[in-house]
This record gives C-alpha cells, structure tokens and sequence, in this order.
C-alpha cells in the first residue's frame, strides 16, 4: 500500500556519519528503515551504529549490501555530486535531502537523470515515508500512521501539518513524498500523482504546492484528464510579494508566472478541491472523499 | 542577488560583449575627471539603483528621470548632481523609492533599432532559455502577452552548451540576415551563455540591445542577477554586493541564518519551514488582518535564533501583533518556548503575542510558556492562533 518506498527498501547513507545526518539517519533505523550501507569517502571499512558498514563509494554499497536507494545529507557544494554518483551507481531512488545546491549543478544533474532509470526526490526536502515501513529523511515518523491517502509536497512543515491533519482525523498516509522546494528537481508533482494515481492502495490524493513555477498546473491539467481519485490541495503563497524569493530558491512569483492565484484556479478547474486555509487541508479532503 | 547595470556592464566587457563606453562616480569631486575620458559633445547620464523603469522615474526632490541625455559635458555635470545622493521613485521600487549612489557616465548612440535578449532557467524543462525579441526596450511581459510572434525562444541543454545552430536561430528569429551582423550574433550569444553559465548566473538580460547607424550590436543596458546558492564559489561577484540596496533587516536577519522578508503590515509571523510561513502570512489574510513579515526560522532553529528573530520582528514600527506557528517535526517546542521566553527578557514585548505549538515536545514547550509568566495567548491550531491575533490587534486598536 504504497508507492517508491516499503519495508523492503535497502538504504544507504551518503554523509550520514556527519552530525545532522546520523541524528537524522538514527530516526530513520529507529523508524524501521532498513538501511543496509552508508557511504563517506576516506571512511570505508568503519561502521556506522556499530554495525552499518561504511563504504567510500555508492557503488560498493550496492556490490557489497544490494542497496537499491540512498538518501544524501552531503553539504551543499557536493551534493549534486553525491546524486551523480549514485545513478552512476545504478540506484534506483535517490533522496537528496541537501539544501542550497547551486542551480546549474542541478541543471547537468537533470540532463544525466533523464538518460537513466534512476529517479530523484527533492533537493531541499524532507524526504518520503511509507508509514509504518519506511521512513527516509527528516519527517517525523510518530504524526504519521498508515493509510489510504497519497501526499505529495514542496515544503516540509506544510507537509506535516496536512499528515498531521489527516491522523487526527483518524486517516492514514499510503506514502508521502517531499519533493522540495528549488526551480530544477527530480520527481515533479506530476510525477507523484501519476504514481498515485496507479497504486491501488491510495485511494485519495493530497498535493501541497506554492508560488512559483507551473509544476502543479501541469498536475492539475493531468488529473483533469486521468485521475478519479479525490484530489484536495493547498497553495501557499497567496499574500506574497512578486518578484521576492520566499525562502525556498523556487518559491517566487517572476514575469507574472506562478501566481498564487493562477494555480488556485487552475487546481479548481481541473474538479480539484482546494483548501481556504492550511488549517482545513484534511477536512476540505473529507469534503470530497468518503472513506469506506 | 543582483548587481548594479555598471558592475554588470564590467562583465560583459571582460566577456567581449559590446557595450558603450562607460565611467563610473560614486561623488561629484570625480565628474570632471571621469567627463574628460568620455568623448565631446553627448553624455548619457544614468542613475545606478536596482531596479528597472528609472527612465521614467521620479527623484523625490522633484527632478524626473534617471536616465537623461546632455548636448554636452556642463550639462552632464549638472543632471549628474541633481541624482547623486538623492532618491528615485520608480514603479519597480516601491513608494519609498531608492537612494541613487552612483552615476554612470555613456558614451551616446546612434540607434537604428532596438531588440531585447535574455537567458536564464527555463524550471519546465530544466534547461537553460534564450529568449530574444526584434521588440526591444518594452517590456518584454507585454511583448509575450501581445505580440508573442516577436520572441524567439532556444532552449540549452546544460550538458551540451551552446551551438552553432542556437545562434543562428536567434540570428534569424530577430532578422539579422546580413552577414556580417549573423558573425556578430554568433560572437555575443555564446560569450552571454559563457557569462552566464561561469559565474552562476540566475538572469542576464540585454534590454535593449541596439544596432547603430553602421550595423553594430551593442548592448545599451545590463542586468545580471545571481544564484545565492552558487555565490560560495565566486568571491569576485560577492565583492560586487551592495549591502545599501538591500532592506537592513533582511540583512541582519541574513547573519542569523533565519529567512525575513518585510512586508507592509502590522501582524509579525516567526514560523519554521518555508512553506509554513507562506501559509501562515495567507491564513493571517484570510482571517482579515495584514501580514508584517515573511520570517522562516528554519528546521533546527537554537533558542537563541529565536531570540534574534524577536528583535528583528519588533524593529519594524508597524508591528501591532506577533503570531509564532511552530510545527516541530525534528525541532523542538521546548527550544521555541526557551527561545521565547529569553527574548521576552531581552527585548520588551509590548504587542500582544500569540503562540502556537504543535509536534514534538509540545506539552513540555507549552510547560515552559505557561511557567513564565509572561502574557502569551495560546494558539489550539494554526487557524485558531491567526483568529486570535487578529483579534487581539483589532481589540487593542479600539
């Protein structure tokens, strides 16, 4: 009942033995994330937790321990190194947790992704999680709880607070992706709705976007055409200024395109439900969906 | 970050891209030094701000324009004093305008037409766009909304880079035919896509780019912004920064790793994560108050973070209210409430202040609020905290 990751899935760390890493990556195990390797170069031959083996490169991880996903918490300036290394590698999802890579970085990484069968999360996300099975990143596993309902994301906190708002009320996440907040990432909203849309376990689908970009008018030009599922949907950013950077590198209204407004209308075209208020995202999901 | 048309325009001639000749003054003792290195007769004087539309602005002490023409040198130095020092109102400014601190001296023009050219990242297709228009010198928005026949659009992969044919397509796209302006075209588009691809650019744009009387394209103004991400790597276009363009509490913020982005309004937000501070200045709209700040604290804010995002909030006159909204995933709420509590300390809260917590630790967080005596409404929800506020700013104001 899920989508990319489960109980399955065999991680490897990339910079997960330095300190924001390990605490997140010690989450994640504690979780029941399965996480076979960690890789940090110079490092091969130590283990992480007492008994993780650490490899210098991606590549041992997946010769050595058949990891089949790494999750990257490398400083920005490497990062997008990191990300080649593992389709080089032949991993086939990779989780770029990393805030702050340069955008041509990101731009050549694409190039490289979309000639390989390796797909990218994020940059500059909190992750994704199978509730119950898998949980890789930075969200916190225990405001989560298994269920029926696909979300997909570009902020973290915004994400939390739709799991959050769906647990109270007492719906389960199938899978719940964070696929970042920057102008060039790997998987799109699109993307994630499609996945959705296919698994059989979602049964209803939760898409949180912002300012800037078109990414989820062409999700909602998609659901208007495939998708039967209910979709509900939040859009931050309506009171903010044009041509300003709202913390996220993508998060900017710029020549008039990636209007709050524009995506609202967009979403409500395609028979999407839209939440007024980040505070009703679970509810205004209720108002169309009626869970059995 | 962006750079002033000047630093700009230094750029493009390290690159080979035809510019005017240009001297720039930042005080009135250096005008007669400068006018001397700049031929007889015309001089076009332009004021150096960031932002566009000067051309048509208005100084605050009355004077209109900050680009002018003058017929010769005397007069030059006379526009030039009228804008040094002053503040010029444009419509991309805002009503409080910009201090102009630095004149730029041109060399004139013969203008026979004017295009417009531009690159930077096209986010649909994760590719770099060259986009250039036989419509230059308008806005190029206006241009794409009425006559979007006049743009061309190449599109790079960054991998590949630019080749010949790119350059022959945007040749043709803005009608250069001749020969010789085609070699032009082929020497100044791969030296831009250089520039830009070297140093990290996230915007060059050429508006306009002019030929003169004998076929020449000469790039008339600049405007290059870069990728904050990428500015590590390059110190020389740090050294270009110009600290007085930019708002000081974004700046000071900026030391203490938080995200802060003034706005016009009288409610203050401090919240974690983008996205939520986005949605919190929305739901402050929606329950009828008025944002005074965009404020991400991010995720692994220190008490004492917290503490200078108070003070940073509090310096701006406007604020009549302050709304935290933490959703602590990995972060504490234990961390936010200490960090509360100590700016209360150090920096008096007058306005009221509403408080919502939520994620881990909360009840110990909430513990600490409660314990401190201090006058804190709590928030149950997102929602439930912005209707409070917003009645708390009305209820004070009455």
């Amino acid at each position: 009942m899920s989508v990319l990751v489960n109980k399955n899935t065999r991680v490897v760390g990339q910079g997960i033995t330095g300190k924001a890493g390990s605490l997140h990556a010690r989450n994640n195990i504690a979780y029941g994330t399965n996480y076979v390797a960690a890789v940090t170069p110079g490092k091969g031959g130590q283990t992480f937790e007492g008994s993780i083996p650490v490899f210098n490169t991606v590549r041992d991880a997946v010769e050595k321990e058949g990891a089949n996903t790494s999750v990257i918490f490398v400083p920005p300036p490497f990062a997008a190194d990191s990300i080649a290394e593992s389709i080089e590698a032949g991993i086939d999802l990779v989780v770029c947790i990393t805030e702050g890579i340069p955008v041509k970085d990101m731009a050549r990484v694409k190039t490289m992704l979309k000639n390989s069968k390796t797909r990218l999360i994020g940059p500059n996300c909190p992750g994704i999680m199978t509730p119950g099975e898998c949980n890789i990143g930075i969200m916190p596993g225990y405001i989560a709880k298994p269920g029926k309902v696909g979300v997909v994301s570009r902020s973290g906190t915004l994400t939390y607070e739709a799991m959050y708002q769906l647990t109270v009320l007492g719906q389960g996440q199938s899978t719940c992706i964070g696929i970042g907040g920057d102008p060039v990432n790997g998987t799109s909203h699109l993307d994630a709705i499609k996945l959705f849309n296919e698994d059989p376990e979602t049964e209803a689908i939760i898409m949180i976007g912002e300012i800037g970009g078109t990414a989820e008018e062409e999700a909602a030009a998609y659901i208007k055409e495939y998708v039967k599922k209910p979709v509900a949907a939040f859009i931050a950013g309506v009171t903010a200024p044009p041509g300003r950077r709202m913390g996220h590198a993508g998060a900017i209204v710029s020549g008039g395109k990636g209007t709050a407004s524009a995506k609202i209308a967009a979403l409500k075209d395609a028979g999407i439900a839209v939440a007024p208020t980040p505070s009703s995202i679970g509810e205004t999901l209720l108002s169309v969906w009626k869970p059995a | 970050m962006n750079i002033h048309e000047y630093q700009a325009k230094g750029l493009f001639e390290q690159y080979g891209i035809p510019t005017p000749k240009g001297i720039a003054v930042q005080s009135e003792k250096d005008f007669e030094t400068a006018l001397q290195q700049m031929p007889e007769g015309i001089v076009v004087v332009k004021s150096q701000i960031h932002a566009g539309g000067r051309g048509k602005g208005t100084f605050t002490n009355g004077y209109q324009g900050g680009v002018k023409i003058a017929k010769t040198h005397d007069e030059a130095r006379n526009i030039a004093a009228k804008m040094l020092g002053n503040t010029l109102v444009t419509k991309q400014t805002g009503p409080s305008g910009k201090q102009v601190n630095t004149i730029y001296f041109n060399a004139p023009c013969s203008i026979e037409k004017e295009y417009y050219m531009a690159i930077t990242l096209d986010r649909s297709s994760s590719k770099h766009v060259i986009i250039a228009s036989s419509e230059g010198g308008m806005d190029i928005e206006e241009v794409a909304a009425t006559k979007p026949e006049a743009i061309t659009k190449v599109f790079i992969d960054p991998a590949l880079g630019i080749q010949p044919f790119h350059c022959r397509e945007i040749a043709f796209g803005l009608g250069f035919v001749d020969g010789a302006q085609m070699k032009q075209i082929s020497k100044i588009v791969p030296a831009l896509y250089k520039l830009f691809m070297d140093k990290d650019a996230s915007l060059v744009e050429i508006n306009p780019l002019v030929t003169d009387k004998d076929g020449n394209i000469i790039a008339l103004d600049a405007k290059i912004g870069f990728d904050d991400n990428a500015l590590f790597r390059h110190s020389e276009i740090q050294e270009l920064r110009d600290l007085s363009e930019e708002d000081p509490k974004e700046v000071e913020a900026s030391k203490y790793g938080l995200s802060y982005i003034a706005l016009d309004g009288n409610i203050a937000c401090l919240v974690n994560g983008a996205g939520l501070a986005m949605a919190t200045m929305d739901i402050i709209k929606h329950f009828g108050g008025n944002p005074a700040n965009f404020l991400d604290v991010g995720g692994s804010a220190t008490a004492e973070q917290v503490e200078n995002a108070f003070r940073i909030i509090l310096s701006d006159p406007n604020v009549e209210g302050i709304l935290v909204n933490i959703f602590g995933g990995i972060m504490s709420c234990k961390t936010i409430a200490e960090g509360v509590v100590a700016a209360a300390k150090s920096v008096e809260i007058k306005v009221p202040l509403v408080v919502r917590l939520e994620g881990n630790q909360v009840k110990e967080g909430k513990a600490i609020l409660a314990e401190s005596g201090l006058s804190i409404t709590s928030g149950d929800s997102l929602a439930d905290g912005a209707e409070k506020i917003v009645a708390l700013v009305k209820q004070a104001k009455n």
